[in-house]
């Protein structure tokens, strides 16, 4: 029986995992532990519904509902001094709950203290885009759409960003495949070649390990090496020395031998 | 679109727009003065930007995703190619936030190596800026000094790890290796040359005339845009924040040495370039301090490189010889990876471009469930939207130069 793959993630898996084996939890505080977090969560509080809060690795993580992004950030960035928005991207939780997450990852200079605010959506929900606030979500919601797929409202230029514009696919879902799907082994054939050339080009090989030593035009056995597009040499062949060099010479290059080099052991400074 | 005929020849790299006079021009994305793979997309009148849009992703490599396919020590060599200029910096950006969240501590001789190492890649970074810069700009001398000292450095780098570009030269818990002999010798030998050095290259730069032309008041970015943007770095700091996270929130020994954070509020090219000057220096205070507190280790007979946390990093060469159950502890480390406990971290380090941030989510298996890298190249590349505009053609080299962008971290 072939072994089950679950289709709704694609990403690599350990091959072996204990039954009994209960993963640790990095341990959680409390908020009123730190005092300046107490008092920037009773500030968003005070207007902003909560659903969770907590402190992990000396930053404060605050659970808020997706609608509330803009008027959070707001309040952040004028009243509470959170005046950079380091970083904001999503995670994938499809396969588990159907939602993505998003996070905004927040610093005050003035505070030396760092925030992760952090919401749910649905798959097809759209968010606010707080570029308004922040000129540095231009470029991360966009980063974030092309990554993810997730709709950015009121952005400026919600283009993709890194892959081609014309690209089909979120290359960071659990769905998609490291080496691409079906559109990307395909994509630089159509584009350069265009779709009739398929049945003689073929899909790109995106296997990144792949060696393959009877194609003489893109790898080559040292010591067997055989002019491009070659046959190549019989299993027993005759190792061909180092030193080979093209009949006659090549003009102002010297013969490498072998025996005739030495290696330096004190490299002058 | 372009409908070329006759009189009106197709230009691949230029679109002419009649009516308002605006052109369109590539700049790049195999421009040499772009430091990569950067396509600017410059409308112009004239001689002046009028709207500006960066066009990245050409070195787009799927980091994160290959992140998310790997078990965490599988990854750091994957980490160099992000800043390869200073590749260093990124292992330990990425080894700290793993640490963080295995909740190790690292012994203090490691951590005295991993600052000589992240200061060398500093010192590294900012010649490899300088010349880069300087040759943009047209000062081909200055070039050819940055990289001699910078070959220095990098042979120093080459006997710690034996790489020269791609150092990998950080493990998730601690270093590998201890310095070698001649490591000190050595280091001592540039660190006293090096503020000759850098006055050789001020002298050179510092009131030439058309080095002041192309950098005084030019790519001014004011405090709010620059916090509004991101920046990060000396990009900040050139613009009036004193913000350096190695003095705010230290990490490693950085609060035992003492150094200056340089920031200026003129917040143009020449501010930058300045702040580059001076963190060179401060670099190489630090690691005359590093120094001494190397030799300290070596007297206290501290000889630990790797922290002790068996179930996440592999015992020492000495029990795994003697000691069967560290030696299938290592088997299961090696072939099925470590396990950090299931919770998030983001750790921001400085790297010589900025605020180099790791956030990690993991669910408990050997490969993280999300990891989101932060380079700091990324915003710099970004708020050139806005930078740009008003702007001439020539400084738009000088700007890109300064901001002082790696295409291997924008694109990632």
């Amino acid at each position: 029986m072939r072994a089950y793959k679950p289709k709704d993630d694609v990403q690599k898996k350990s091959y072996y995992t204990d039954r009994y084996w209960v993963a640790p939890m990095v341990p959680k505080s409390k908020v009123e532990d730190d005092a300046v977090f107490a008092a920037d969560l009773e500030a968003i509080k005070a207007k902003f519904e909560v659903s969770d809060a907590y402190i992990q690795v000396e930053q404060m993580v605050v659970y808020i509902k997706a609608e509330d992004n803009l008027g959070v950030l707001k309040l952040m960035k004028e009243e509470l001094g959170y005046t950079q928005l380091s970083e904001m991207s999503a995670i994938d939780w499809i396969a588990k709950q159907g939602q993505f997450e998003i996070f905004y990852q927040m610093l005050s200079m003035g505070k030396r203290k760092r925030i992760r605010v952090k919401f749910f959506i649905d798959q097809k929900q759209a968010i606010e885009s707080v570029n308004p606030l922040f000129r540095s979500a231009d470029w991360a919601e966009r980063e974030m759409f092309d990554m993810f797929g997730v709709i950015v409202n009121n952005h400026p230029y919600m283009k993709r960003i890194l892959m081609p514009d014309d690209w089909e696919g979120h290359p960071l879902l659990k769905t998609y495949p490291l080496q691409g799907d079906e559109f990307a082994a395909w994509y630089e054939v159509d584009r350069i070649y265009g779709k009739e050339a398929r049945d003689i080009i073929g899909p790109e090989i995106r296997e990144s390990a792949r060696v393959d030593r009877y194609d003489t035009e893109r790898f080559s056995r040292l010591g067997f090496e055989v002019p491009m597009g070659a046959e190549p040499k019989a299993k027993d062949a005759e190792e061909t020395p180092l030193a080979y060099q093209e009949e006659g010479g090549v003009f102002m290059i010297d013969k490498f031998e072998d025996d005739k080099t030495e290696i330096i052991s004190d490299r002058k400074r | 679109m372009q409908q070329p005929n006759r009189l009106r020849p197709f230009f691949e790299n230029i679109t002419f727009d009649r009516e308002d006079n605006e052109m369109i021009v590539n700049f790049g994305p195999q421009h040499p003065s772009a430091h990569g793979q950067l396509r600017l997309i410059l409308h112009l009148q004239q001689e002046q930007i009028v709207k500006a849009h960066p066009d990245v992703g050409y070195l787009h490599r799927g980091m994160e995703k290959m992140g998310e396919n790997m078990i965490y020590n599988e990854f750091m060599p994957t980490t160099d190619r992000m800043d390869y200029i200073a590749s260093s910096s990124n292992n330990y950006g990425f080894a700290l936030a793993v640490e963080k969240l295995i909740d190790v501590t690292v012994p203090r001789r490691a951590q005295v190596i991993r600052m000589m190492l992240l200061e060398i890649n500093r010192l590294i970074s900012h010649l490899f800026w300088l010349a880069t810069t300087a040759l943009d700009i047209g000062a081909m001398t200055v070039f050819l000094y940055a990289f001699r000292e910078r070959e220095y450095l990098m042979d120093i780098i080459e006997d710690y790890c034996g790489a020269r570009l791609t150092h990998a030269a950080i493990r998730i818990g601690g270093v590998p290796l201890d310095i070698p002999d001649n490591f000190i010798p050595d280091l001592k030998d540039f660190l006293d040359k090096l503020p000759a050095n850098i006055k050789d290259y001020e002298d050179l730069l510092d009131t030439n005339r058309i080095w002041l032309m192309r950098m005084e008041n030019v790519g001014i970015i004011s405090e709010e845009m620059a916090l509004s943007w991101g920046c990060s770095g000396p990009m900040l700091r050139a613009s009036n924040v004193a913000w350096d996270i190695r003095k705010e929130e230290p990490y490693e020994l950085y609060d035992e040495v003492e150094f200056e954070v340089p920031y200026s509020d003129k917040c143009d090219n020449y501010a930058r370039y300045k702040i580059y000057m001076q963190e060179m220096r401060e670099s190489a205070k630090i690691l005359y301090q590093t120094i001494d507190m190397y030799a300290e280790t070596v007297k206290n007979n501290e000889t630990e490189l790797m922290a002790h946390a068996p179930q996440y990093i592999s015992a020492p060469k000495l029990e795994l010889m003697t000691q069967n159950y560290s030696l299938m502890q290592h088997f299961v480390l090696v072939t099925q990876g470590m396990r950090p406990p299931v919770g998030e971290v983001y750790v921001a380090t400085e790297s010589p471009k900025g605020e180099l941030g790791f956030y990690i989510n993991s669910q408990g298996g050997p490969y993280p469930y999300r990891l989101k890298l932060r380079a700091p190249s990324f915003w710099h590349t970004g708020i050139l939207t806005d930078l740009l505009p008003g702007h001439y053609i020539p400084d738009v080299v000088s700007i890109i130069g300064t901001t002082n962008i790696v295409f291997g971290e924008v694109d990632r």
